[in-house]
């Protein structure tokens, strides 16, 4: 960006963002606003303590088995969704129904299922992932072209490895984006469901720091946890770049 | 048709596909298929010629059963067909190559598939690459390659799996002229060397004559044999000479007399 004959460097209007922020900060017009000094000065100080890692592992943990299993449940049923009429008529509208519907309001139900423990987070989590990668597996499968098919079953491929080998590799550039976008709906699903259950994880410290008014500490928490849902989304778009190449030759 | 241009002969050679009453009716009521009989002699090149849309592509995939028949019955080799199998192999008018894989995978596509292992699977196909004139391009993807040099790829696939027919399906016309008669004089080639039935769907009818030891020519849709015809052409001279050859020019001119009143 330019503005008149000077080149700004990239980061520019964050800076301007953060130093309004510094300022507001200092001034002390609201407690929720501490400056943003003193928030990073806190992150460099919770991140190394044993709570912090605790509740990182715990976390992390959830979102990964949640995640795996969003995946592995959630490409097959696409495929299958994107292959078979019938399959698709019978789970379509759940599909659309779960993808649009206010997650969170069914995680005090899935509380009482399986209690307020880990296994709720990480139902949570597969629950806000799971819609959207099958949605995009499906979309995906269907824009094969239809002789790759043939192709495979000419030379006498079974259903494994028609999936295995085919479906799964042609549709993979919308699998991918599917995969992106459940994994940021899984930051959103594991944050919500540790705040409701509140006694694991980033949960935990949020009720804590929150109830004791720490907004420094509160902040910082809150900073980690968007860092990492940017890197994880700047992640896989950079894996998707890597197979958009043959999502253009694919026909 | 004037029967001293165009005969309708007996097979001389073993029926290696056999076509019986075979119809096709299309979930919407298009019947593609009329209770069509044939014969495929083994060893010989059979082009099925015909107004665009009567079900040529049809019938080749009924006979590769990648489409079941509404009635009637295709015999391979003395079998019945119900479905894919390993004697024979398709090659497609759009490639259907992986673009993920490269050439020496998408080649041995058919032998991974039937399990054969990775060392053995990759020494027939690179001899098949070479085959077709693809030597040095074994790591290219398809990407990278020009439309006549996928076909190859797609050939050389078909060829790697050792059916005994080959079922082709438009396969030069997704290519540029030039391309094209290259690839049909590298045919011709590939027929002397390779003992193979081969089943070819053109919808050109130079092409067909000039490749072709029997062209069966389909009627328009519902399609039913209208004629079958045996270019009396001799191989083994000069593409050029042939071109201009009397015998070709009068088979492709009957042909097209034929096969003119079915245009509207």
């Amino acid at each position: 960006m330019t503005i008149g004959n000077i080149r700004l460097p990239i980061m520019t209007s964050l800076i301007i963002w953060a130093i309004l922020w510094e300022i507001v900060g200092r001034s002390g017009a609201s407690f929720v606003i501490p400056p943003l000094s003193g928030i990073f000065a806190r992150i460099v100080e919770i991140v190394p303590t044993p709570s912090f890692g605790e509740a990182l592992w715990i976390t992390g943990k959830a979102f990964v088995i949640g995640n795996v299993i969003a995946v592995l449940f959630g490409i097959p049923l696409g495929v299958l969704m994107g292959r078979s009429h019938i399959a698709d008529r019978i789970f379509l509208p759940w599909v659309n129904l779960f993808l649009s519907a206010p997650l969170s309001a069914l995680v005090p139900i899935i509380m009482v299922i399986f209690g307020a423990g880990q296994t709720t987070i990480i139902f949570t989590v597969v629950l806000f992932a799971i819609w959207i990668i099958v949605l995009d597996a499906r979309a995906g499968v269907r824009s094969i072209t239809p002789s790759l098919v043939e192709m495979a079953l000419s030379f006498g491929a079974t259903p494994w490895q028609a999936f295995s080998r085919i479906y799964v590799w042609a549709a993979l550039p919308e699998i991918l984006s599917g995969i992106r976008l459940g994994l940021i709906r899984a930051v959103k699903g594991v944050v919500i469901g540790q705040m409701l259950v509140s006694i694991i994880g980033f949960g935990r410290l949020f009720e804590l720091y929150s109830s004791r008014f720490l907004m420094e500490h509160f902040w910082a928490l809150l900073f980690v946890l968007f860092a990492f849902a940017f890197a994880i989304n700047e992640a896989l778009t950079w894996l998707e770049r890597r197979f958009e190449y043959f999502a253009s030759s694919r026909n | 048709m004037s029967p001293a241009a165009a005969r309708k002969i007996e097979a001389r050679h073993r029926p290696m596909v056999e076509v019986r009453h075979l119809s096709k009716i299309y979930a919407g009521g298009v019947e593609a298929l009329n209770a069509i009989s044939v014969d495929f002699p083994e060893g010989q090149l059979t082009s099925l010629l015909g107004p665009s849309g009567c079900g040529k592509t049809t019938l080749l995939k009924i006979i590769a059963g990648l489409i079941p028949a509404t009635s009637g019955e295709v015999m391979v080799d003395g079998r019945p067909v119900t479905g894919p199998g390993p004697e024979r192999a398709f090659v497609f008018q759009d490639f259907a190559l992986m673009p993920w894989a490269n050439v020496l995978r998408n080649v041995a596509f058919g032998l991974e598939l039937k399990g054969v292992a990775q060392s053995e699977r990759e020494a027939v196909a690179e001899k098949h690459i070479a085959s077709v004139g693809l030597g040095g391009f074994e790591h290219a993807f398809p990407h990278e390659l020009s439309g006549g040099m996928r076909q190859r790829v797609g050939l050389a696939r078909a060829l790697a799996v050792n059916a005994k027919v080959l079922l082709m399906d438009e396969p030069f016309s997704a290519v540029d002229e030039q391309t094209r008669r290259k690839f049909q004089e590298d045919l011709l080639e590939l027929i002397a060397r390779e003992h193979k039935t081969f089943l070819f769907v053109t919808h050109s009818i130079e092409e067909a004559v000039y490749v072709s030891d029997r062209i069966v020519i389909l009627s328009k849709r519902p399609s039913q044999v209208s004629a079958i015809v045996e270019p009396e052409i001799g191989r083994g001279r000069d593409p050029d000479q042939i071109r201009r050859d009397s015998a070709y020019l009068d088979t492709v001119e009957t042909i097209w007399q034929s096969l003119k009143r079915y245009l509207d």
